[in-house]
């Protein structure tokens, strides 16, 4: 295939070459930056929260009726709830992974030490707790019933057993050596010790890459926030939504100075938090897909002009021999030749506009990958795109280099 | 002379129906797109309250730990402590001044049909209905002197008062909230904030910034002890009772003060530092003097109530315009080059290079009309599906009528821009060539 005639035609039409071109290059940049938002949003939506999700749900009970004790009211809320058919486990909690409200804790290795060694969401649970979650013991034992503490405002929150997450263990102790190991979560003595390692638990603050992964258990009634107090029930499988109906018309029953509310599923939960990464990568992905469209679009448009121009040429070239794939393959060349160029100069803008996102709103950079993978989607689109009005061209009767002369 | 162009560009842009239609979605798409994002940013930036917005100033004092700052780039806690709030709003330096802080209560409606619920109040001064001037419906705001008495009064909500009173004017009666009674002294009509300026502390956009109910007096509510439902920050331990909190370093009350000139806020600025070094000399205030006391304005930039997320849809919508109006521009100049033949005889019979060149941009403003008006439906359409994707953005993505204006002038700047290149090239053609047989 000869390049040079090809070269001289563009050469005379550099308007319109510069014009796909330029196009071409900014849909590469934006595509490889929008593709790889989208990308990030994906894996950050696919994190694993470590706990059973498909068979859990949560909620939490507000007394209002006068003289009621938080204490008495939450064993009785436990054993009601466990005794009801299609319940697995049930915990007293403070909130789960996933929710975005927490208490966060410093964890230290010396009492008065100045800066913490790591941060930490701390999860109250019962005996039931690491069974409710779903969490998965790899090391070291469960609570035992009498661990369990009933905390309240005049008593000090102050756990001698903990079970941590693995990847805590590993900032606290990297020599994996953490079982059996004391930490303070406040200032002052006694330490807990870290009685058992789960492989994973989330902690309630999806956006907190640094210590997302970190989160401690402590076997603790929280009895000191008024007169609320919060559920973790897993139930047997495909029980969870007939259970919630139960549970939600049982406790109201069992006591009717009281509301039963926020009782939300972890599918639910898990929608909610990261019903803005889903925004943003739906939004994204629309925003791609026009301009995939309208880029192929423009491409089909100026190729149908440029044809519709040399139909005489195209007739002179058919009397003189050229067969229909040698005209076919002179628009596709024609096409991949714009493209690339487009897609250099698209290459260099892609990183641009990479660097300034990085600049602006601290976002990774953009891995290499993306740019090779964009060439391909957009020598593909360019090819997909002229062929329709290069096989119109192929279909010029050579006779047509006779007319009208 | 216009009525003749206007026909001229109709008649020419039917003859090609498929090209005319691929500009016009081609600069409806790239509207559609950017307007929605705009408006969004637009919506969530705005002032929400122009004629004082650079008098209230946001107090910020650096109370923090003497080893780590409270916030990586240097910035003061975005709240203050109990005792702060009690020295300034003791001291009250400003021409207005309060301190505020949201809670949860359980309120037990006397009607039987309204459930018990737990509301979102926030506890004020009387000195916050004057600075940020919600509309009361009847009734009004207590006063300072409530305030000193710890007054067992409550400001409504237009909601609220739609749940407990069926909107009727329930000034004068009492609610009852935590088994205690509270006087009913205002309630408000709707009031239609973008986002919750005067307290950002939990974002602006954030499932966990509710809306308030209910207004009560900040003295009482601290008679309540109950814990604030909000961000409570602390880099001390401290005692788990309500006393040890508001003995505490902790932050967790907002201050907003009125200066009603460049010269108040000069006092008042010297007054926070004076404040601090004699706290200092307490021993208190470990780090340097990190005084802030930004406005409204300031204070939105500051604390990012534009989400990242927004800004980054914007400025790709926006890039996905250009292409839009890159590919029309191709498509016009196909167009116009086609029509070489036209102008030269037009030239030729006697019509200036500048009405040859009125022609064109005629018939580029036609397109981009049209693409103005598609990209009109897609915004709305576009705005819809925000809603519905983000659930807390309801009051930010609406159209209203700068946005629609806006809206059509950027269609036909885009078209108007798309089409001066081509029409430039159409109106340099030379009749002779065109004339050659």
């Amino acid at each position: 295939m000869e390049i040079r005639p090809i070269f001289s035609a563009l050469m005379r039409n550099k308007v319109s070459m510069i014009l796909i071109g330029a196009q071409v290059a900014l849909t590469l940049a934006i595509l490889c930056n929008a593709l790889f938002i989208i990308g990030q949003r994906l894996t950050h939506m696919n994190r694993p929260s470590g706990m059973n999700e498909a068979d859990t749900f949560h909620f939490s009970s507000l007394v209002f009726a006068p003289g009621f004790n938080l204490a008495t009211t939450l064993q009785a809320d436990l054993a009601l709830l466990r005794q009801l058919p299609g319940v697995a486990a049930a915990t007293p909690i403070n909130s789960v992974p996933l929710s975005g409200i927490g208490w966060r804790a410093n964890v230290k290795l010396q009492p008065q030490q100045k800066t913490a060694t790591a941060r930490t969401v701390v999860y109250p649970v019962d005996v039931q707790g690491l069974n409710t979650h779903g969490a998965k013991l790899i090391a070291g034992r469960d609570f035992k019933p009498a661990e369990v503490i009933e905390f309240n405002a005049e008593k000090h929150l102050q756990p001698t057993v903990v079970i941590v997450s693995k990847a805590l263990a590993d900032t606290l102790f990297p020599d994996g050596d953490a079982l059996g190991k004391q930490i303070y979560l406040k200032d002052d003595p006694p330490p807990a010790t870290i009685i058992g390692i789960v492989e994973r638990m989330q902690a309630s603050w999806i956006n907190d890459d640094t210590s997302i992964e970190n989160a401690t258990f402590i076997p603790a009634l929280l009895i000191d926030s008024g007169n609320q107090s919060s559920y973790l029930v897993r139930t047997e499988p495909g029980h969870r939504d007939e259970v919630m109906k139960a549970v939600e018309q049982k406790l109201a029953q069992a006591n009717t100075g009281r509301i039963i509310q926020e009782m939300r599923s972890m599918e639910q939960t898990r929608r909610e938090a990261y019903a803005g990464d889903r925004a943003m990568a739906i939004i994204l992905a629309v925003v791609v897909s026009a301009l995939l469209a309208i880029t192929a679009l423009g491409i089909i448009g100026m190729a149908s002009f440029w044809v519709a121009q040399r139909t005489k040429q195209i007739g002179t070239r058919r009397a003189l021999g050229a067969t229909r794939g040698d005209i076919l393959r002179y628009f596709q060349t024609e096409n991949f030749i714009i493209t690339t160029l487009g897609l250099i100069v698209g290459g260099i803008l892609a990183y641009a506009f990479s660097f300034w996102l990085i600049q602006h709103y601290q976002t990774p950079r953009l891995p290499w990958h993306y740019v090779p993978i964009g060439f391909l989607c957009l020598w593909l689109l360019g090819q997909l795109a002229v062929l329709g009005p290069a096989l119109r061209a192929t279909r010029v009767p050579p006779v047509v280099a006779t007319r009208s002369l | 002379m216009f009525i003749y162009y206007l026909q001229l560009g109709l008649r020419s842009l039917k003859r090609n129906p498929i090209l005319t239609t691929l500009m016009i979605v081609g600069i409806g798409l790239g509207i559609g797109a950017s307007m929605t994002t705009l408006t969004v940013m637009y919506l969530m930036g705005s002032d929400p309250i122009p004629w004082k917005s650079d008098k209230l100033h946001y107090v910020q004092l650096d109370n923090w730990n003497p080893d780590k700052p409270y916030d990586e780039d240097g910035r003061p806690p975005d709240q203050i402590s109990y005792r702060d709030a009690m020295a300034l709003m003791e001291a009250a330096k400003a021409d207005k001044q309060t301190a505020m802080f949201k809670t949860l209560l359980m309120i037990q409606p006397e009607n039987p049909e309204v459930k018990p619920f737990e509301a979102v109040i926030r506890a004020n001064y009387a000195d916050f209905f004057a600075m940020f001037e919600p509309p009361f419906a009847y009734g009004g705001a207590w006063d300072r002197q409530q305030d000193a008495e710890h007054a067992r009064v409550i400001v409504l909500t237009h909601d609220t008062n739609e749940k407990l009173f069926g909107g009727q004017n329930s000034v004068g009666k009492t609610v009852r909230m935590n088994g205690e009674d509270y006087h009913v002294v205002g309630v408000l009509t709707a009031w239609p904030l973008r986002s919750r300026y005067y307290d950002l502390t939990l974002g602006a956009f954030s499932a966990f910034n509710d809306p308030d109910e209910f207004f009560i007096p900040f003295t009482t509510g601290i008679d309540l002890k109950q814990y604030p439902y909000g961000s409570t920050r602390c880099w001390k331990s401290r005692g788990d009772d309500w006393d040890a909190l508001l003995q505490s370093e902790c932050v967790w009350i907002q201050m907003w003060v009125q200066l009603d000139s460049p010269a108040r806020l000069a006092e008042y600025t010297a007054f926070l530092d004076n404040y601090v070094q004699e706290q200092k000399k307490l021993g208190r205030f470990p780090r340097p003097l990190n005084n802030r006391l930004l406005n409204v304005t300031q204070w939105m930039r500051d604390q990012h109530v534009i989400p990242r997320d927004v800004e980054v849809q914007t400025w790709l919508a926006f890039a996905f315009l250009a292409v839009c109006l890159v590919n029309t521009i191709g498509l016009l100049l196909a167009k116009f080059t086609r029509k070489t033949g036209e102008v030269g005889v037009r030239r030729a019979l006697g019509a200036s290079r500048r009405d040859v060149f009125t022609q064109f941009l005629i018939e580029s403003s036609m397109v981009g009309l049209s693409g103005g008006l598609l990209g009109l439906v897609l915004t709305s359409l576009g705005l819809f599906v925000v809603r519905t994707l983000y659930t807390r953005y309801q009051a930010v993505a609406a159209l209203d009528g700068a946005m629609i204006a806006m809206t059509i002038v950027l269609a036909i700047a885009a078209a108007l821009l798309a089409g001066l290149y081509p029409t430039w090239r159409a109106c340099r053609v030379q009749p002779a060539t065109q004339l050659k047989v």
